[in-house]
């Protein structure tokens, strides 16, 4: 175990995220259980009133997640020079099993609590609470992945300890690794550029026909998922080499550094805005047909499928650009 | 109304009801960023220490190789350097000399190096800017030595080492190997260490493996794992004073739970008005929300600076003593201001984070207030 702020700052967050997820499950429970919009009972009464509670305590906790998913790349960056052989982030997360596990949990959760947070914010268009039980439903596993993301990253941590034998970058996305993030990173660049090109036109046509004729609303979203794996792919693959400059260099995290003029963040940005938004157009199109929610659903759909877009322009730009301007070819 | 004038006019009303009562969240606010202040200050000093100590360290030797006798550290001799020097990929071994020496007079101690091609002469010696301040016996303007038989031997000091060096040289004082061998009894051809460079630095870890097989009894010791060990250690001790802290951090979070849930009967009178006026539970909870994110800022900005100000500034005088270690001879030297978007977020999760969660259920149960129950109660 590694008793550094930065370290403690992580854990702390993670155990006050946990008890209130673990409070608003409760919660949620007992609302699965005894919401009924016809009674009117004082126990219907205070059940109405804590669902402000949990919405306002669910905001919070996606924004936190969002930033500790951050901090918890900056540990690994700001860890690297206590173990031997790690150059960055990848080899800090690689000293134990705990730690690629810990950054994917993370960044599930962050989707997680944004799909969330949409879902919410149409129940709340209606008056009749249309979506409550299959929103607090949801919020049961929600609860479940925020919890061992938390168990994970505590495993991380407390299986640390300075001096270890880990792998660098180099090492884990040199030819010879055999790990997943390797043979992800060495997907062929050709086969990879096609993928993450030829998912944006077909991102961007059924984006169209969507907001054309408001149909293909779960196409559309599945196609946004499918687009958020091929980016993080592109990104190992030939994004993340482009902006280097270098064929070997296939690092996700050094693009948050200033010497890629912190590249990253709007590359992360895009992918989170294009996963959330995208996802959500398919997680509330179940809400067609509410009587109640007959014009908010559509108008929300239009914007989030307008901000998936958006994101996916976004990435394409920042894909594109140093093809452009740089010398640098790959093949 | 738009969404953001929305927001903006909420912002309006949080500030001006925060002003309101400015006793309560003045102490508030001024508790709140003494923690930010405390946990902040031990951050950027123990960040400034790492940084000083890589910047030191930038100039030290790749690889040292010491001898060890019975688990100690003994003297190694120059046949050793020798057979170092003919390993593939080292390009260059130095046999150093060096020690420390007590000076009773003064009650310090300095660091003494011997240099075979000194410039000047066998009984001339070159001082540190701190040691040539504190070296007081003096005869005839020559540093007296007590050496290793007892007897007394003088060194006339003909250089004084610029202060841009302070930090290596404070205590440091320069004479001939041979001055070194007389003063401290060493015998010819016994040095204290070796310092090897290796032309490769991806070879680093072979070389030292090689050098261990062919000198079993030695220690290479590479520079990077003195880098991770201070940082270790600096970290380790910054963690520990922050641990230490957590109960003044407690308290403060129990203090500010408690102001969340005791309302006062005006403020409840104050959400209770505002419901009747038509605003939603969502509406005051918005409201909370900005008061909330008013006062952590606030607190965080306040704390934050205060900590810049105490560590880079003052020279971090309220616990640079419990971080630092001692040394007589202390360098003073001003610490470069160096903070890491990584500590200001880390800051911002170990003070702000506890704070949002602490508070939100008790602004929810503000929110849900009856503004009919208020009413008549009051």
């Amino acid at each position: 175990m590694i008793v550094k702020p930065v370290v403690l700052a992580l854990l702390l967050a993670s155990g006050l995220i946990g008890a209130v997820m673990a409070y608003a499950a409760w919660q949620g429970v007992a609302i699965l259980r005894h919401f009924d919009l016809s009674s009117g009972d004082p126990r219907q009464l205070a059940l109405e009133r804590k669902t402000y509670l949990i919405s306002t305590i669910l905001s919070y906790v996606m924004a936190f997640e969002l930033l500790s998913l951050f901090l918890f790349i900056y540990a690994g960056e700001d860890l690297h020079t206590l173990f031997v052989g790690a150059m960055c982030a990848v080899g800090t997360f690689n000293v134990n099993s705990y730690g690629y596990t810990a950054l994917l949990l993370k960044i599930a959760s962050a989707l997680g609590c944004g799909v969330w947070l949409i879902v919410n914010h149409l129940d709340n268009q209606g008056y009749d609470y249309p979506l409550i039980k299959p929103k607090y439903a949801m919020l049961l596993p929600l609860t479940g992945l925020v919890l061992f993301e938390a168990y994970v990253q505590f495993g991380y941590f407390s299986h640390l300890s300075p001096n270890l034998i880990t792998s660098c970058c180099g090492a884990v996305f040199s030819e010879e690794s055999t790990g997943l993030s390797a043979s992800l990173a060495h997907l062929p660049p050709t086969l990879a550029q096609i993928l993450f090109w030829g998912g944006l036109v077909a991102l961007a046509r059924s984006g169209a026909h969507f907001l054309a004729t408001g149909r293909g609303a779960r196409l559309f979203a599945w196609l946004s998922g499918a687009m958020f794996l091929i980016g993080i792919l592109a990104l190992l693959s030939f994004i993340s080499v482009y902006w280097y400059e270098l064929p070997t260099h296939h690092c996700p995290f050094c693009l948050l550094k200033a010497e890629f003029h912190w590249i990253g963040y709007p590359l992360y940005a895009s992918l989170l805005l294009l996963g959330v938004c995208g996802a959500g157009v398919g997680a509330v199109e179940r809400a067609r047909g509410i009587p109640s929610l007959a014009q908010a659903l559509p108008r929300l759909q239009r914007r989030l499928c307008m901000a998936a877009l958006a994101g996916a322009g976004a990435l394409a730009a920042i894909a594109v650009w140093p093809m452009l301007v740089s010398d640098f070819t790959l093949g | 109304m738009s969404s953001l004038e929305r927001q903006r006019a909420f912002l309006d009303y949080t500030l001006a009801s925060l002003v309101r009562r400015k006793a309560k969240n003045g102490a508030l606010v001024l508790a709140y960023a003494l923690v930010v202040f405390l946990i902040a200050s031990v951050m950027f000093f123990s960040r400034a220490l790492r940084t000083e100590g890589q910047a030191v360290l930038a100039g030290a030797p790749e690889l040292v190789v010491q001898r060890m006798l019975a688990g100690r550290f003994d003297t190694i001799p120059a046949s050793y350097a020798d057979s170092i020097r003919r390993i593939r990929g080292v390009s260059e071994v130095e046999p150093r000399l060096w020690g420390y020496y007590f000076n009773r007079a003064v009650g310090a101690t300095f660091t003494v190096l011997g240099l075979p091609d000194f410039a000047h002469a066998d009984d001339e010696i070159v001082a540190g800017p701190a040691a040539a301040k504190a070296w007081t016996n003096l005869q005839d303007g020559r540093y007296l030595f007590r050496t290793f038989k007892g007897d007394s031997t003088g060194f006339k000091p003909v250089q004084v080492l610029p202060e841009e060096t302070r930090l290596v040289s404070a205590d440091l004082l320069i004479m001939s190997e041979t001055a070194f061998r007389q003063v401290f009894g060493l015998p010819e051809g016994q040095y204290t260490d070796l310092a090897v460079t290796v032309r490769n630095p991806q070879e680093m870890q072979t070389v030292t493996e090689k050098i261990q097989r062919e000198h079993p009894d030695t220690r290479p010791i590479q520079r990077e794992e003195i880098l991770r060990t201070y940082e270790s250690v600096f970290e380790w001790r910054g963690g520990m004073v922050i641990v230490v802290f957590a109960g003044a951090a407690l308290a403060f979070f129990i203090f500010a739970w408690d102001k969340a849930t005791g309302l006062s009967a005006e403020e409840r009178h104050e959400i209770g008005i505002l419901k009747a006026l038509g605003w939603d539970t969502a509406d005051v909870l918005v409201m909370k929300f900005w008061e909330g994110l008013a006062i952590s800022l606030t607190s965080f900005l306040l704390g934050t600076i205060a900590a810049y100000a105490h560590v880079f500034l003052a020279d971090a005088g309220l616990f640079a003593q419990a971080l630092k270690g001692w040394s007589v001879l202390y360098v003073d030297f001003p610490l470069s201001p160096v903070v890491s978007p990584t500590e200001l977020l880390a800051l911002f999760f170990l003070s702000v984070a506890p704070y949002t969660f602490i508070t939100v259920i008790p602004a929810w149960r503000a929110a849900i207030t009856d503004p009919d129950t208020v009413m008549r109660a009051s």
